[in-house]
């Protein structure tokens, strides 16, 4: 058991940081490094247009999507020297989440199930961030039940025809691509008429709409297709294996976002160290050391739980359903620490943005957190993923199996 | 970096666990929880010859000279199997006081004692209600003799041997106190049974009368080397209790697949799954911060305090949760006396204290985070 870099990784890490020392955007170094959930928006520069610009650059010298094969625009690296260049970029990781539906999921599924000539002419542009993607699952009618989707792709010709509504896209107002799951076959039971693609969200017949969020942000849309041609050949996967191409997307999505997740403990601990309460310093206080306690050991468990994976990564296992921890845990905790720190201010807690305290860093977790616990999954969906996958506990009782999805019902109450 | 343990350790651990699936049934923990006898001492025995017992002591000193991992990897499977021996007392307080301040003299003496299982050994610190701290010990020493009261002390009543924490001043210091070694066996001791939370592991109340006691470590320095002891046991305690974590969760998930209410597996009832999925987050959470633990334990790392403390509280935290849990899922069944789940929740809740207590933890960990970030 050790921490120690071996020969091969100590070189590789030595590279990255003259690299990235030489080349990263500085200027932007201290807003990254304070920036937390909620707050990833920068003061004087449009965090895409920096994004974009950082990650040109990573990719013209070989260190964008480090583990992707070079032939797509990655390095081939192995999953330890993408950890190692994930420790030595820091703050300016932050940047890359702009990319990270479309590095995290869209190229990993267009890896596994588009064509050759596809590959080739898609993934250069999307690892070098001048092409960005998002991922058109959600609906109205389907959030944690993904394959309740009611978006109908018809075929006429080479073309199919789509029609539709999705919700809860990211980044789809910015996105030139999408991966698009629709449903062919509304007379078979629900997970077996769906079918895969990808497509130009240029494309005629797209509308995005932003959402106004809890938070007053616009991350997420909703996207309307009315009559989109699809060519055949953007097509993921076979007609109606549209379900099984997309748990290739979903089991990626887990790990991309529980681990790029935070957990709010280091800012809660470092502002508990400065603020005075009324009769003292909140960290000499033994109710505010008590709550600190619990979430370091949260914090810590879950950093350590990662650097498990990672170990067996290293040694070629598979990352697996007992990912799911780092989303679940950090989730919940994230939300609890940022009411917290509020509590912590009390009355004053109240007043957000750049007139609270910490310019609303606290402020702006909160109203973000409840997403983070629905996102890629509810608690309830991940609790379910290790009760089934980890403890081998019986499925869910499901009244729509074996039932064509046309005979499901479709409102709770007449 | 590999965060794991060798091939050879978790060679050990299967070992470990199929000795002690053979020797150590809940038959026989249930013997010395329903009073037959007061520990295991068929198991104790057959520990010493596995080598258990002296995995970490160096083999000048009688023991395997193996380390703290494969001493980690052993106590886990101890918390697995609920053992009921006086293991923690002996090898991870007796026998750390004495690795870290015993002379040589005293190493030969007793190290070689406990990797044998000749001798039972434990820290006599506690005085009744309270955590560890300097101004709790009220026992004193002066001219080589002690007089005072220790309480809870564990496997007090068949131990050997014990470290006992004594006053040598009266500056309100943490130099105040050092430490003595004392032969049980020598007389001038009054040793009381105690009923306790955890009847598998005992505790006692130890009364010294004029008792003769040798020095252990330099005079003033107890207070420090009882932080180092109490930091290392932290840790090894925190794998036994991952152990018992694992296997509450266990039995709460193999009763959930077996029980049928309703027509269905009570598994498949979403409030269970999800109550075992909660168990199995805390359980993991625990395992990995005690790997930290345990990498800082047997690199001696800087890290160690703050390791230990959040092992300590993570680890406690799960096997309360999965052993409390574990009981729930098994609804009435669970809260006999012939279903084995009282016999972790005992275990769980007595180890929450043993120690100290939760929120002494919680307090050291967050002392020792400032400090680290002051540094």
């Amino acid at each position: 058991m050790n921490f120690d870099d071996t020969p091969q990784e100590a070189e590789f890490r030595a590279t990255a940081r003259a690299w990235i020392g030489a080349n990263a955007p500085k200027q932007y170094e201290d807003e990254l490094r304070k920036s937390s959930l909620g707050r990833t928006q920068l003061k004087n520069a449009n965090i895409l247009d920096v994004a974009k610009a950082w990650q040109k650059k990573k990719a013209d010298a070989g260190w964008a999507c480090l583990h992707w094969p070079k032939e797509y625009g990655g390095r081939g690296s192995s999953p330890i020297e993408r950890v190692i260049w994930q420790q030595e970029e820091g703050p300016f990781g932050q940047l890359s989440r702009m990319f990270i539906i479309g590095h995290g999921m869209c190229g990993p599924t267009m890896m596994a199930f588009a064509r050759e000539e596809h590959k080739r002419a898609y993934l250069p542009p999307l690892a070098s961030g001048e092409k960005v993607w998002c991922q058109l699952f959600s609906e109205p009618a389907g959030g944690s039940d993904v394959a309740g989707l009611r978006t109908r792709a018809e075929k006429d010709g080479d073309d199919w025809v789509i029609n539709g509504q999705k919700i809860w896209t990211s980044g789809a107002h910015y996105s030139d691509y999408g991966i698009l799951l629709t449903r062919t076959d509304p007379t078979v039971p629900k997970h077996k008429g769906l079918t895969m693609f990808f497509l130009d969200m240029k494309s005629p017949g797209v509308e995005v709409r932003p959402i106004k969020q809890a938070s007053g942000a616009s991350d997420f849309n909703e996207v309307y297709f009315t009559n989109v041609r699809i060519p055949d050949h953007q097509r993921l996967g076979e007609v109606g294996d549209g379900w099984n191409v997309s748990l290739t997307t979903l089991m990626n999505e887990r790990s991309a976002i529980g681990a790029a997740v935070s957990t709010g403990f280091p800012e809660l601990f470092e502002y508990c160290s400065s603020l005075m309460l009324d009769d003292g310093p909140a960290i000499d206080d033994r109710a505010v050391r008590a709550k600190l306690a619990n979430w370091a050991v949260k914090a810590s468990g879950l950093k350590y739980t990662s650097m498990r994976a990672i170990s067996a990564l290293s040694k070629g296992e598979r990352p697996g359903p007992e990912n799911s921890i780092g989303k679940l845990v950090a989730g919940s905790m994230i939300q609890d620490v940022a009411t917290y720190a509020l509590d912590l201010q009390g009355a004053g807690g109240v007043v957000s943005g750049e007139d609270a305290e910490l310019a609303g860093r606290f402020q702006a977790m909160l109203l973000r957190a409840p997403g983070t616990r629905v996102e890629g999954g509810t608690d309830e969906i991940m609790r379910n993923i290790i009760a089934e996958r980890v403890l081998g506990l019986p499925g869910d009782i499901r009244v729509d199996k074996d039932v064509p999805f046309n005979k499901i019902p479709t409102k709770g109450r007449d | 970096m590999n965060f794991d343990f060798s091939d050879d350790q978790k060679q050990l651990r299967d070992q470990a666990r199929k000795f002690l699936t053979e020797k150590c049934s809940p038959k026989a923990v249930r013997a010395v929880l329903d009073g037959k006898a007061p520990y295991d001492k068929e198991l104790w025995k057959g520990l010493a010859e596995m080598g258990f017992l002296g995995v970490a002591i160096p083999e000048d000193f009688g023991g395997a000279g193996a380390g703290h991992l494969e001493l980690c990897v052993i106590a886990e499977e101890m918390g697995r199997a609920n053992a009921p021996v006086p293991f923690s007392s002996t090898v991870y307080l007796a026998a750390e006081a004495l690795l870290i301040a015993g002379s040589d003299a005293q190493k030969k003496k007793w190290l070689s004692a406990i990797a044998s299982g000749e001798a039972i050994g434990t820290l006599a610190l506690f005085e009744g209600k309270g955590n560890p701290s300097p101004k709790n010990v009220k026992l004193t020493a002066a001219n080589g003799m002690l007089n005072g009261v220790k309480k809870p002390v564990a496997d007090g009543a068949i131990a050997d041997f014990a470290v006992v924490a004594a006053r040598t001043g009266s500056s309100g210091r943490d130099g105040d106190i050092s430490l003595f070694i004392v032969d049980l066996r020598d007389g001038g001791v009054e040793v009381k049974s105690l009923t306790n939370l955890d009847p598998t592991r005992g505790q006692a109340e130890i009364t010294f009368r004029d008792c003769k006691a040798e020095p252990l470590g330099a005079a003033g320095e107890g207070w420090s080397i009882l932080t180092q002891v109490l930091d290392r046991a932290a840790v090894l305690c925190a794998f036994e209790q991952v152990g018992g974590s694992d296997r509450a969760l266990e039995m709460g998930r193999d009763y959930a697949l077996d029980r049928i209410a309703f027509g269905r597996q009570i598994g498949s009832f979403q409030a269970v799954k999800h109550m075992l999925a909660d168990m199995y987050v805390s359980a993991t959470l625990a395992r990995s911060n005690s790997y930290y633990g345990a990498w800082a334990l047997s690199t001696n790392a800087g890290e160690l305090p703050e390791a230990a403390a959040a092992a300590r509280i993570s680890a406690t935290q799960a096997f309360q949760h999965c052993a409390k849990n574990n009981i729930q899922v098994h609804g009435g069944m669970g809260f006999t006396w012939e279903f084995d789940c009282h016999m972790y929740y005992r275990r769980a809740n007595a180890m929450a204290l043993g120690l100290g207590s939760l929120s002494y933890w919680e307090d050291q960990l967050i002392d020792r985070m400032r400090k680290k970030n002051a540094a």
